[in-house]
């Protein structure tokens, strides 16, 4: 089953065309990498799907239903969690609270007047909390967490509202090598468990080619190769990209 | 009309215009470089006016002539810009990092203790200036008089901007200061020393400032009230063309002046709300002004604001008590501590209805006023015109503030940060005016009196729990609030906006019930506060009322929950006991202000809950078995 459809996807900012006419669909149940040199769209792209960027044209299609342009909590209400590049937490609340104001969302009461914030959902939030690794900083508050540790709140916040597709834009970002792939294992996990699908762009090729079941190369806003990773590894123009040889494509 | 009362018009607007941009160019400047808004600005500039009044009166005896006249002018803008050194080196250098309103408040700080200065040295008389020699006639402009003076400052203006426009292209000074107003933190990592440039521009502010205030002495007598007045004058200029953007002040004043000057012959009724009419339309169409830019994101990490713990036994007991005592107060307590402590609740509530959200939403509004004093004015007018008695009258109050922080909410939202604030401000000076001009409805001026409690509620004691049950309902409501899921997400938005829309809080939406929640608070306390005074002019709703709550919530610690009651308690009862004291109390409120920003960055509270941790509850306390 399709559970996401891009088509077409474009950006540019002023001259710059940071994604050019990007297409390609997502399945339930499916680890996706985007992966392409710094600057190349993968965050514009992710953008224009999590809703903080609307495309200049083309369209993403979220189980069939048209989500382009909407706004970002438009496109989490249709069931999408996301990470951020430079991962964004509450910083005055504790880990707990973070995944808490989440769930308060979710079951609409985010603006509630009078229940105790802090004593709604707890035990929801300490479940996902101890799902992703992180139960005995519960009572941490998050500008204090390292971040490793800030990166699996947001998973843990990502997750709250039971989403379908989750959207991590270089979830290892900042982690060292064996807890880079202890977030990969707990992600993988997480999605086969649920039956959900994940988006996610890497700079860390070992991860990819570890985790990713089908891997979108983007050089310069253009998707110039995908598939599975022996086929993608075996990509010529790949291959120049990340050697270091300066190949272009013909444009 | 002919043609040649339009000509001179026109004329009117450019000198104006001419005297707004001298006035405003240091603003921006300053601004662009250190990020200060200083509003010591119009210090300076008053200052300029006072020194050239009496460099030109000792010069102009000794010898009778231009060279003394233009001598006296810029010798006066040489010392004020002296002056801006002193403040850089000892004030503004110790709060570059502090949040920009505690720069603000110091820098209102130095308002207040220049005021009671410049009483001290030259008195509270006008004083007017000699007329420049040589420009004391008229030329005639299509059959019209027009002053020569006029005619030479409408040169004067753009003669400081082509002599800007030479500073900032010419030299290497200018080119940094370009820079840094570009990127301040990137100017620093290139080895530029900040201290000298950001010394060197505070001096180019005040200077101009100083020669504003110079130039325009013979125009008008100097005065004590002028600096506010041109403070706020400047501030509309510098945010329509966009802070940082001296052009931009140019184009702003230019704008201004000629509404001003064509705006007087359509609407006289409403010049003080002209300009800040426009600056609101240009806000709302141009966030950052007509050619200003987002400012740049600082590189640090966020600073992380407080969070909020749950209360421990010991803080309860201490505000049972504190409930206890007040319950009990009026057994011992006379007439005039009655009356004391009733303006202190209010205050409280108000004070706390702005750090709502302040504080915890990271919305600065710099014209809470405009709130506390409609809800004021609510309340007085229907007492006044309509004859509603008192309880109607009470629960209108909040209802007018609401309905007033719901529309102008809408638009400042869309804004951050000095923009914002600047955004606020403009409204409270269009209530403001609005209540200063339109005589017939709200008295003008004198306002309105007698309005008083209901009958039973006439006795000052009865008065005080009336006013004690209100307010303090009005403030547990809100402290509900911060603990409650709307406060949490008033939090999240002001933590991490892109954060709190990836978990379905609409920012904007959240900021605007906020702020309208605040204004309902705000407007409460103004309504408790009628009845307690029996009367009520515009004071209530200009600048000094706003700049009270910020500074109640600033001394108190913007980054606690009970820091607002702290701070208004603090700033009510020094004023009562300062004021009876000295004449000067202005000066010793200036001082102390100025002391407490320097000392304590984090206001009272916060500093009590850094020394005592009991008071504090730890994080790890919150854990209850499972």
């Amino acid at each position: 089953m399709t559970l996401l459809r891009v088509e077409r996807l474009h950006k540019s900012f002023g001259g710059f065309e940071a994604v050019r006419d990007v297409g390609f669909t997502l399945e339930a149940g499916e680890r996706l990498a985007i992966i392409g040199p710094n600057g190349a769209g993968k965050s514009t792209c992710f953008n224009m799907i999590g809703g903080q960027l609307r495309p200049d044209h083309g369209r993403v299609l979220l189980d069939g239903e048209d989500i382009t342009g909407l706004p970002p909590r438009a496109v989490w209400r249709k069931g999408v969690g996301r990470t951020f590049q430079i991962a964004a937490a509450f910083g005055s609340m504790t880990v707990a609270e973070n995944v808490q104001m989440a769930l308060m969302n979710h079951h609409g009461r985010a603006r509630a007047l009078f229940p105790l914030a802090r004593e709604l959902y707890r035990e929801e939030a300490l479940a996902l909390l101890e799902r992703v690794g992180i139960r005995d900083q519960a009572e941490r508050f998050c500008s204090m967490l390292a971040y490793g540790d800030i990166k699996r709140v947001e998973l843990a916040v990502a997750l709250a509202h039971d989403p379908r597709l989750l959207l991590m834009d270089e979830p290892t970002a900042g982690m060292a090598p064996a807890e880079r792939h202890a977030l990969m294992r707990l992600v993988s996990a997480i999605v086969a468990e649920r039956g959900i699908a994940v988006l996610f762009t890497e700079h860390d090729m070992d991860v990819v080619f570890a985790y990713a079941d089908r891997i979108l190369v983007i050089n310069r806003g253009r998707l110039i190769a995908e598939g599975p990773p022996e086929k993608v590894r075996a990509d010529r123009e790949v291959q120049a990209i990340y050697l270091g040889s300066t190949v272009e494509s013909p444009a | 009309m002919d043609p040649g009362f339009f000509v001179v018009q026109f004329l009117n607007g450019l000198a104006t215009a001419s005297f707004l941009f001298m006035a405003s160019a240091g603003l921006t400047i300053v601004f662009g470089v250190t990020r200060i808004v200083n509003f010591a600005h119009g210090s300076f500039y008053m200052l300029g006016a006072y020194l050239a009044y009496t460099l030109a009166g000792i010069f102009m005896d000794a010898a009778y002539g231009a060279m003394s006249f233009w001598g006296a002018i810029f010798l006066a803008a040489v010392i004020v810009g002296l002056l801006g050194i002193l403040l850089e080196l000892v004030v503004l250098r110790r709060i570059y990092d502090a949040p920009e309103l505690f720069q603000l408040l110091a820098t209102f700080a130095v308002v207040l203790i220049v005021q009671d200065l410049v009483r001290m040295t030259w008195g509270g008389e006008d004083l007017l200036g000699p007329r420049a020699p040589g420009l004391k006639s008229f030329v005639l402009v299509a059959g019209r008089r027009f002053p020569e003076y006029e005619l030479a400052m409408i040169f004067a203006g753009p003669l400081v901007l082509g002599a800007l426009w030479l500073l900032f292209h010419r030299t290497r000074f200018g080119v940094l200061v370009r820079a840094a107003t570009l990127d301040r933190e990137m100017v620093g990592a290139l080895g530029v020393n900040q201290a000298l440039l950001f010394t060197g521009v505070l001096f180019l502010g005040a200077f101009l400032a100083g020669l504003a205030g110079a130039l325009q002495l013979p125009r008008e007598p100097a005065n004590p009230y002028m600096d506010v007045n041109i403070i706020v004058e400047a501030f509309v200029v510098t945010v329509i063309g966009g802070m940082g953007s001296v052009t931009g002040a140019f184009l702003a004043a230019l704008l201004i002046g000629e509404l001003q000057a064509f705006g007087i012959l359509v609407f006289p009724k409403i010049t003080l709300v002209l300009a800040f009419l426009v600056m609101a339309v240009v806000l709302i169409v141009r966030p950052y002004g007509l050619l200003g830019r987002p400012q740049a994101e600082s590189h640090g990490a966020a600073r992380a604001g407080a969070g909020l713990a749950a209360g421990t036994p010991l803080q309860r007991g201490f505000w049972l008590a504190l409930l206890a005592l007040l319950l009990v107060l009026p057994l011992f307590a006379d007439e005039y501590s009655l009356k004391l402590m009733i303006e202190l609740l209010i205050f409280g509530l108000f004070a706390f209805s702005l750090n709502f959200i302040m504080g915890w939403g990271g919305i600065v509004s710099f014209g809470h006023a405009a709130y506390f004093g409609l809800g004021a004015y609510g309340a007085a007018l229907l007492v006044h015109h309509f004859a509603w008695p008192m309880e109607g009258a009470l629960l209108a109050a909040p209802l007018v503030a609401g309905t007033a922080a719901l529309v102008f909410g809408a638009l400042c939202v869309r804004l951050s940060g000095v923009y914002l604030a600047m955004l606020t401000l403009a409204f409270a000076q269009i209530v403001y005016a609005v209540a200063f001009q339109w005589v017939e409805f709200t008295g003008g001026d004198n306002g309105l009196i007698g309005i008083w409690p209901a009958s039973w509620a006439a006795s000052r004691t009865v008065y005080y729990y009336l006013t004690l049950a209100v307010s303090l309902a009005g403030i547990g409501l809100l402290w509900r609030f911060l603990y409650a899921p709307f406060g949490y997400s008033s939090r999240a938005v002001r933590d991490s906006a892109i954060r709190a829309d990836a978990i379905g809080i609409d920012p904007r939406y959240q900021r605007w019930l906020a702020f309208t929640v605040s204004g309902i608070a705000a407007g409460l306390g103004g309504g408790l506060y009628v009845f307690s005074k029996g009367n009520i002019d515009p004071e209530v709703l200009a600048i000094p009322t706003s700049v009270d709550a910020l500074t109640m919530v600033l001394i108190g610690g913007v980054e606690t929950v009970t820091g607002p009651l702290a701070g208004a308690a603090l700033l009510t009862l020094l004023k009562d006991f300062v004021m009876p004291l000295t004449l000067y109390w202005k000066m010793v409120m200036g001082v102390l202000i100025l002391g407490m920003v320097l000392a304590f960055p984090k206001g009272l509270v916060g500093i009590l809950a850094d020394r005592l941790p009991a008071l504090q509850a730890r994080p790890a306390e919150r854990e209850r078995p499972a």
